[in-house]
């Protein structure tokens, strides 16, 4: 039971509070670049979870049964970088034969994974948070479905945008970059939520 | 403190120690990597996807200047619509008559020439022309300069010299000369890359057989436009009358030139008092010039 106290925290938390691009700007990148349509901005939210479960799921043993016993921790971002960067080719090359239209409309943002910041930065705060391997996939996932949430909710707000009147000096990335503070300030709301659940 | 550290690593087991380490983390990381590698090499064999030939083939005779003047995004787009006989093969305006024939060859068909265009800047306020109602120190694009109060320049149609245009042309056709661009029609792909780009919109393709052409965007009224610029057209109406073919009108105080219409007799050339009506010959292409390689 408290194994599954300890997974629904981890997942809560990384979703809402440690949202990764509101909470921790991780991941910026693609989160103002493909968000301008919401079919887009799911795909890119997917492709992220997906590349984000799969790295951890190579990651983790990597460090606890590769890195670790031979004291090559140091080897961490390197090694870390070189699986990410091949899993996105992987993922690109699967897209590609499964999904072309989507593999279109992310065009260049789809190898651009590979320098995700979020990707790489899940994996290795999975490390030092110390989580075990389900601990780490649930954590992966709770990240990845939270930085689809945030692409989804910020694409929803840009066509919003889209439709209205905004003076000229602010149109483009100037109004973007706003209301992407404003949705950042308002997921400061959900700061110790998750705590509060389960006390 | 160097002799320490030389001390230090060339003491017994130690230097083996390091060696070792060393070689181990290559190791490692060489494995991962060969182990990844093969990974990717089995993906890309049993889920490749099989690209059509022809589009690559017409992707390499296209000229690579994602210009858009097709119609479609980008070069690779164009390819893949023609390959699929969605878009007729002599839309390429840069690639011209050389790319629509080979793209006819590829396809097996004949071809049409595309229309030969090329850009013109309708401005020659030039600096002894016109004048400047304030000095610019800001950011060196005519884009930025134009959005402080419609630019520096007296006229706030004319052209703001900073060299947008000549920026983006990807064959370098357009030069900046007394405060105004210039195209070089003999180096101009006609991909109207710079009409997209001058903020103040003064750039248009014309039909490269144009004879008469208006050097002037100004539709404010005569007096007022004169203030501001010597060679500006005030909207007279002369060249409307003296015009044979009916070719020239005024509207908006800016006349206009119906290139279809125009015979290139000349008459309002010689009519227009400021001189913003010209005759003009633009030179082609060289014939032995393929258009493709004049691009950067």
């Amino acid at each position: 039971m408290d194994l599954f106290k300890s997974l629904i925290v981890i997942l809560l938390s990384s979703v809402l509070v440690n949202n990764y691009v509101l909470a921790r700007f991780l991941g910026i990148c693609p989160f103002l670049g493909v968000s301008k349509k919401l079919d887009q901005a799911s795909g890119m939210g997917i492709a992220v979870t997906a590349v984000m479960l799969l790295a951890t799921a190579v990651t983790w043993p990597i460090q606890y049964w590769v890195l670790e016993p031979l004291n090559l921790g140091y080897l961490q971002t390197i090694v870390f970088i070189l699986v990410i960067a091949s899993l996105v080719q992987v993922v690109e090359l699967l897209l590609k034969k499964f999904i072309p239209a989507l593999h279109k409309g992310l065009g260049v943002y789809l190898p651009l994974i590979t320098t995700n910041c979020a990707v790489l930065g899940v994996a290795i705060n999975n490390v030092t948070d110390g989580y075990t391997f389900i601990q780490s996939m649930v954590s992966s996932l709770g990240v990845g479905l939270g930085f689809l949430l945030a692409m989804v909710l910020f694409s929803g707000l840009r066509s919003r945008i889209d439709e209205t009147g905004i003076p000229k000096p602010f149109r483009g990335l100037a109004v973007t970059l706003i209301a992407a503070s404003f949705i950042s300030l308002a997921f400061m709301g959900f700061a110790g939520i998750v705590d509060a659940l389960f006390a | 403190m160097l002799n320490n550290i030389i001390d230090f690593i060339m003491t017994g087991n130690q230097t083996v120690d390091i060696l070792l380490s060393i070689l181990l983390a290559l190791d490692v990381c060489g494995i991962i990597a060969i182990v990844l590698d093969v990974v990717l090499g089995l993906v890309s064999h049993f889920f490749a996807v099989k690209e059509d030939e022809t589009v690559k083939k017409i992707r390499q005779c296209l000229p690579g200047v994602n210009c858009g003047a097709c119609g479609y995004k980008g070069c690779d787009d164009y390819a893949a619509a023609v390959a699929q006989g969605k878009a007729k093969p002599n839309l390429c305006v840069p690639g011209a008559e050389v790319t629509a024939n080979e793209l006819g060859a590829i396809l097996g068909i004949e071809v049409e020439a595309p229309e030969d265009v090329v850009a013109y800047v309708h401005c020659n306020g030039h600096c002894e022309a016109t004048t400047k109602k304030a000095v610019y120190d800001g950011i060196s694009t005519c884009k930025a300069a134009s959005m402080l109060y419609a630019g520096p320049d007296a006229c706030r149609f004319g052209c703001v010299g900073l060299g947008d245009c000549a920026a983006a042309c990807p064959s370098g056709a357009i030069c900046l000369q007394d405060g105004i661009a210039h195209v070089d029609s003999s180096l101009c792909i006609g991909c109207g890359v710079c009409a997209a780009t001058c903020p103040k919109h003064i750039i248009s393709m014309v039909p490269q057989e144009t004879a008469a052409i208006v050097a002037c965007s100004n539709t404010d009224k005569g007096a007022q436009a004169r203030t501001v610029c010597k060679n500006a057209c005030i909207g007279c109406k002369k060249c409307e009358k003296v015009c044979p073919h009916g070719a020239v009108t005024v509207q908006n105080n800016l006349a206009t030139v119906n290139y279809e219409k125009c015979t290139g007799c000349g008459a309002c050339a010689k009519a227009c008092p400021t001189g913003s009506i010209k005759c003009v010959q633009f030179p082609d292409i060289p014939e032995d010039v393929n258009p493709r390689d004049l691009v950067k």
